[in-house]
């Protein structure tokens, strides 16, 4: 039993840390998702490794992954978390991508694959409605089957950048008469320049645009679009939500994330002494990381597993639910460290196209929005009830 | 990184998980918990023989070359059994002082002894006023001679009604609560001045008060250094800390079963109470509570052999976790089990003591959590 990387895992680890330090765009270094980034920015860093080879290093070798095992996959993600890079969007490396390899036709593979490889085209999830959320099958949009197309009509939403997607993946039911929800829907590829679709933004508590709604009417899509099987879609949609767990704790950015509130807290003071010195602050930030580090090791142990040929099961409800606990928590602090500089909002203020924010310290300008955006990770993914309702199904039995 | 164990180790693992198995049903350890000794000296001669007391030790120290991970792996299964059996003291904490700072003529004697099984030790460090601090202390060892003369009132000290030796901290200079200034004994149980009031404890082991009084012991009963004994001690008690860590996961994992058992049987409004979703997202808090905690003992685990500072930062980490769970679990499963988990007729109430118990010891989620805190600081 220990926890040593081998050798060679170690010389992975320098290669890609040399490869991060020169090739990761100057522009956005140290800018993460919180901040406003444009969609060239998104995928900036997509782009360059789809040239390097490595933009879905899980994906099985033929069809461009790297071949690396789930350690170093692990240990890439550990490294690009190091300077909060901003990753290829999942949509489609981690989404759409194994279903169109796994289940898509030759047609379909040779069509999307490459651009999802380089990040050349855009995907977006089209699964929840405003009536499907948590409860997923009983979602409405229906695809009918005209000829040669299937005319889609139908309501989307908490749609993820939508307003910059080239092609969406959408669930649509084709059979409403089906004995079950899950049977009788279809998973269909939607290029979102088809006449009829509309998106529509959703503005957030923390003020950003970054989900919409998808109004899709009379919208005529090719028949050859459809994944795999009419009807069988609920299995590919349950195949993705259950593909490339890896990196769902998001141990490494909040680890990144720890050392930043420390260094707030070092900052600020109360009473005359650094905030960090206080036991009741100090406490917090204590517990934080020892809640971290029994998530880690934990995310290790689930990673020997697969390394071992154990392939990613339930455990992955357990490294979503206390990564996003964690997650929240981190900004929960970081928001309570910054004091009363958290409550200005940086969006009431002129654009002066300075990037100096004009009042308080830099790192309390997105504390609150942080914090506010943050609130998403227990419900989005499948709400962390929803996951224990899978731990209760699949690892307790009952 | 690697989470398996050697063959050896699985070995160790399915020799006491056996042993367990067979003779430590609950109704048996009721029986042994009610018994005038307490505890049967005929297990600890079988754990002897089966070479559990030798396990954790080097060849050179007359054991099978193994060491933490062995002790967390007995642990473990002493915790799915509710074991009683003074592993700790004896082997983890004299032990462990042997092994770090016996010189040659000790751990002949006594190291010896202990693997055998033929000495048992308690650990005498804990004082009615001292709390978890270690070096908080009012024992005191004036030298005299080359002898030692010792002082004072050791508080719950675990096995010693059972014990034939007893480790002591005592102070042989500075104040009360100095770092340095602190050392180590070898005590014989039998020596002149030496005396206990014996009583059970909640969690159905065997202690005492001991006391000390003008208790003469010659200077080879110092282990390690004099007045800088303290290092060793954080060291032996980080270790112990570490295997009672392992125990809790063990208890804990058997909780959570007999949890989940009582939810599937106990009806009620028609139906089993584990198709009741409360119940049930409760008892997936269990299930990631007690994944947590074993991710926690590994680490205290693996870390016990690094630098002092990543040591103690693992442990105090582990510690904290794990009380809190041992927490979360023993309550949770009680107020699972409802009336029927107040009553003395389930084995869960068992579980639950033990858990509120280790949760306060080797020192407390907060003592720990203090620690954690002084460590960053010192970073």
């Amino acid at each position: 039993m220990n926890l040593e990387f081998t050798a060679e895992e170690n010389a992975f680890r320098d290669e890609v840390r040399e490869f991060i330090k020169n090739n990761y765009p100057d522009n956005i270094e140290g800018r993460g998702v919180q901040d406003e980034l444009s969609p060239e920015d998104m995928t900036a860093w997509h782009k360059i490794l789809g040239k390097k080879g490595w933009s879905v290093p899980a994906w099985p070798t033929e069809f461009g992954g790297t071949g690396w095992t789930p350690t170093q996959r692990y240990i890439w993600s550990e490294e690009n978390a190091r300077v909060n890079a901003v990753m290829p969007l999942p949509f489609g490396v981690a989404m759409v991508g194994p279903v169109i390899y796994t289940f898509g036709n030759d047609e379909q593979k040779e069509q999307h694959l490459p651009g999802i490889r380089d990040g050349s085209v855009w995907w977006c999830q089209g699964y929840s409605e405003p009536g499907a959320g948590s409860d997923l099958a009983s979602l409405k949009t229906t695809a009918v089957r005209d000829g040669d197309d299937y005319i889609i009509n139908g309501q989307k939403t908490w749609t993820t950048l939508a307003q910059h997607a080239d092609w969406g993946f959408f669930l649509c039911r084709t059979d409403p008469d089906a004995a079950k929800p899950q049977q009788g829907i279809s998973f269909i590829l939607v290029d979102m320049k088809t006449p009829g679709i509309e998106v529509r933004p959703i503005k957030l508590i923390d003020g950003g645009h970054e989900v919409n709604e998808v109004w899709l009417t009379d919208v005529r899509v090719p028949a050859s679009n459809l994944i795999g099987q009419e009807n069988m879609g609920w299995t590919y949609a349950k195949f993705l939500l259950a593909h490339e767990r890896s990196g769902i704790a998001g141990v490494a950015r909040s680890k990144r994330g720890v050392e930043q509130l420390k260094d707030i807290a070092a900052k600020e003071l109360l009473d005359g002494k650094p905030l960090v010195e206080d036991m009741g602050f100090a406490r917090k930030i204590s517990q934080l990381e020892i809640d971290l580090s029994a998530l880690e090791i934990t995310e290790l142990r689930t990673l020997a597993g697969e390394q071992a040929g154990k392939g990613p099961g339930p455990e992955s409800s357990l490294l979503k639910v206390k990564g996003t606990e964690i997650q929240q928590r981190l900004t929960e602090l970081t928001l309570e460290a910054v004091g009363y500089y958290g409550t200005p909002d940086f969006r009431s203020f002129p654009e002066d196209g300075s990037n100096d924010f004009p009042i308080g310290p830099d790192y309390a300008h997105h504390a609150a929005p942080t914090y506010f955006n943050m609130r998403k990770t227990s419900i989005y993914g499948g709400s962390n009830e929803i996951q224990r309702n899978i731990i209760t199904k699949m690892i307790l039995g009952l | 990184m690697d989470f398996n164990f050697t063959d050896e180790q699985n070995m160790v693992r399915d020799g006491i998980s056996r042993l367990i198995r067979e003779q430590y049903d609950w109704d048996t350890r009721r029986e042994v918990i009610a018994s005038e000794t307490g505890w049967r000296p005929e297990l600890w001669a079988q754990l002897a023989e089966l070479g559990m007391l030798a396990a954790p030790f080097s060849e050179e120290d007359g054991g099978f070359g193994g060491g933490a991970t062995e002790t967390m792996l007995i642990m473990e299964e002493f915790g799915k059994g509710l074991a009683i059996e003074p592993f700790i003291p004896s082997v983890v904490c004299a032990g462990g002082f042997l092994k770090y700072g016996g010189s040659a003529a000790q751990k002949e004697e006594y190291l010896a002894g202990i693997i055998s099984g033929e000495m048992i030790f308690a650990f005498a460090y804990a004082e009615p006023r001292g709390r978890y601090d270690l070096a908080d202390l009012q024992t005191t060892a004036k030298a005299d001679g080359g002898d030692y003369v010792l002082n004072g009132h050791k508080a719950v000290v675990i096995g010693a009604p059972w014990a034939t030796h007893f480790v002591v901290t005592a102070r042989t200079a500075g104040d009360q609560r100095d770092r340095s200034g602190v050392s180590v004994f070898i005590v014989d149980k039998n020596a002149d001045g030496v005396s206990l009031r014996d009583y059970g404890t909640v969690d159905g082991r065997r202690a005492s008060e001991v006391y000390f009084e003008n208790v003469k012991v010659a200077g080879d009963a110092l282990i390690g250094e004099a007045d800088n004994g303290l290092p060793l001690i954080e060291q032996v008690v980080d270790e112990a800390t570490a295997a009672v860590c392992a125990e809790a996961t063990g208890a804990m994992k058997v909780t959570n079963e007999m949890t989940l058992d009582y939810s599937r049987q106990r009806k009620q409004f028609g139906t089993p109470i584990g198709s009741f979703q409360v119940l049930q997202h409760r008892m997936a808090d269990m299930l990631m509570e007690y994944e947590q905690s074993v991710s926690m003992s590994y680490l205290a685990t693996i870390r016990l052999s690094e630098d002092v500072a990543t040591r103690k930062e693992a442990v105090s980490s582990a510690k904290v976790r794990i009380g809190q769970a041992a927490r979360f679990i023993g309550q949770n499963a009680i107020q699972t089990h409802g009336g029927m988990g107040m009553t003395d007729e389930l084995a869960v109430g068992s579980y639950f003591k033990r858990l509120s118990i280790i949760e306060g010891e080797f020192g407390s989620v907060d003592h720990h959590m203090r620690r954690h805190i002084r460590l960053n600081a010192a970073a």
